[in-house]
């Protein structure tokens, strides 16, 4: 029983950071209907300029705050450039041009990071506790292991994931990106300014790429596979629904404990390797009885 | 109903073209005047451009591709036909669009609170300015937690306008409140709109295929045809009118006729630049 909660924990936790690269795909879909397939490259972008500046800065008195400072101030700059260049001339033009665009954003931002930052794997060490500590001892005879950094990672994406809510439901900027997200004309009609609000979602889309990114990179280090992560997000995102952040957060935990479990279960079974496919397989069955995914909005159609 | 012509015009419409896609001619110099607290009607058929002098005003063509490429528009005495729609909603206009579009997955209460985006106010403020949408439409405060989505078409219409007032406009620009509602609640909608002009002194500029309804309540008519304003004036005077009885209000004076005796309007144009 013992081996299977740990199994079970260290799937969820790796679920977790699936979450977290969903999240910035749910965000940007849920306020203009684009598929951001560049998600993973921000990820990529934002985990490089931070370790690169953590280098440069790192005689100064606070190098880890002050490469953050600077690597936020970069995604807001990111996100004010994609609307002004991409998104602004491409307004009224069907999603698939939008996410034909992505695409373009994404292949600029790989070459781009890469070339400004450097293509090495750099190793990322913000502090985040390293090893593994027993937990849950008095339940389970021997306890129950788990590695330190997945527990920091839970607890960070548990945070965000509750300050992404309350802005969501609770703020006026908030509200009118929902409101952007339901209908870009009557938005506009009432005074919402869609310029701003797409700027604002990317940048908050950066952000979580920033946390992804770092949280990733801290684990596996810094280097061009973090934006294949993206791929990963995909099941994610069909399991849980495209519109929702509670639907990110929930997906990802199915996705990362069932992997695991599928591969310690029935793997021998098979031969092993089911991780790789496991998530794919699950989205493939969700598309096929719900494709609306477990929290995708319902579509409310009047007749 | 009293004489509101002598009045100052709060919005002012000169001689404007619009054509959508660089190709597609739909207004073809249209000029009309909306008095300050008064309620205007536009009227006219299917494509006649209602919808699209509308958007001009509000400046949601962009979206569309359509583009005012000659004439002018003045709202106070200020030319407002190249700003944002948002800085248009800031001045005061507000546009109520065709087909209610409601936030469908928003509530009732979120959907009015979005209104109020442009105004930087307290929140004390917004509340009271709630309370008096509420006040004017009891029945949103009773499904104020529902998701619009699933509220009925009247409820959305209702919820459109009370939207529209959060932004506390000088004027609304209102885009065929009546359509698809059952006759009880468009006279529902246009007892309230009348209500709001008198008491809150908003401005309506009103498109409307439901000439009857419209002229009722209306001060001032504009029939538009073809993307021309072909004949204007009181709307009672207009409501009498022999033409516009026998072609919008399906009244005519010797019984039924054939459709080859049906007149066109002659076409006047009114060049006032």
């Amino acid at each position: 029983m013992g081996f299977f909660v740990e199994v079970l924990l260290s799937g969820l936790m790796a679920g977790v950071l699936y979450s977290l690269v969903a999240l910035g795909f749910v965000l940007i879909f849920k306020a203009s209907g684009v598929f951001n397939f560049a998600q993973g490259a921000m990820v990529l972008f934002a985990a490089l300029t931070f370790v690169r500046l953590l280098d440069i800065l790192k005689d100064t008195f606070a190098p880890i705050t002050l490469a953050l400072i600077i690597t936020i101030a970069m995604m807001i700059m990111l996100a004010m450039a994609i609307e002004r260049l991409v998104l602004r001339p491409l307004v009224n033009q069907p999603g698939i041009s939008l996410f034909m665009a992505t695409l373009g954003i994404a292949y600029f931002l790989d070459g781009f990071g890469q070339t400004l930052w450097g293509s090495d794997i750099y190793t990322l060490d913000i502090g985040i506790p390293k090893g593994s500590i027993f937990i849950l001892e008095s339940v389970f005879e021997g306890g129950v292991l788990v590695a330190k950094e997945d527990l920091v990672a839970t607890v960070i994406a548990g945070l965000l994931v509750v300050t992404l809510a309350i802005f969501f439901q609770k703020t006026r900027i908030g509200r009118a990106l929902r409101a952007v997200a339901d209908d870009h004309q009557a938005a506009q009609s009432i005074g919402i300014p869609l310029n701003y609000i797409w700027v604002i979602v990317w940048t908050v889309a950066g952000l979580v790429a920033l946390v992804a990114g770092v949280i990733w990179g801290s684990k596996l280090g810094v280097q061009f596979s973090l934006s294949l992560i993206a791929l990963k997000a995909l099941p994610v995102l069909i399991l849980g629904g495209f519109e929702s952040v509670l639907g990110a957060v929930i997906g990802g935990l199915i996705i990362g404990a069932g992997e695991k479990l599928a591969e310690i279960y029935i793997g021998p079974y098979v031969g092993g390797g089911i991780e790789y496919w496991f998530a794919y397989m699950l989205a493939l069955g969700f598309l096929m009885f719900r494709p609306q995914g477990l929290f995708g909005e319902v579509h409310i159609d009047r007749v | 109903m009293t004489d509101i012509t002598q009045k100052a015009n709060l919005l002012s419409i000169k001689n404007i073209e619009v054509i959508y896609d660089h190709v597609i001619l739909v207004l073809k110099g249209v000029s009309l005047d909306v008095p300050e607290g008064s309620i205007v009607a536009l009227l006219g058929g299917n494509g006649a451009g209602k919808s699209t002098t509308l958007k001009s005003i509000s400046n949601l063509l962009q979206a569309e591709r359509g583009d005012v490429t000659k004439g002018s528009i003045f709202f106070k005495d200020e030319r407002i036909d190249q700003l944002n729609p948002s800085t248009v909603v800031k001045k005061g206009i507000v546009q109520v669009m065709e087909g209610r579009h409601c936030f469908a997955h928003l509530t009732i209460e979120e959907n009015l609170l979005t209104g109020a985006f442009t105004r930087a106010v307290s929140r004390k403020e917004i509340a009271d300015n709630l309370e008096k949408v509420y006040n004017y439409f009891p029945r949103l405060k009773q499904r104020r937690s529902s998701l619009a989505g699933f509220t009925s078409g009247g409820e959305q219409q209702m919820t459109a306008v009370g939207r529209a007032l959060m932004a506390k406009p000088k004027m609304i620009l209102l885009d065929e409140p009546s359509m698809g509602l059952a006759p009880q609640i468009v006279s529902e909608i246009f007892e309230i709109v009348e209500d709001l002009n008198k008491k809150e002194n908003v401005s309506f500029l009103l498109a409307e295929q439901n000439t009857t309804v419209a002229l009722r309540h209306a001060n001032y008519g504009y029939i538009l045809e073809n993307g021309r304003i072909v004949m204007d004036g009181p709307a009672n005077e207009l409501a009498s009118n022999e033409d516009v009885k026998e072609f919008y209000l399906g009244i005519s004076g010797a019984g039924r006729k054939s459709f080859r005796d049906a007149k066109h309007y002659r076409r006047r144009k009114r060049w006032l630049a």
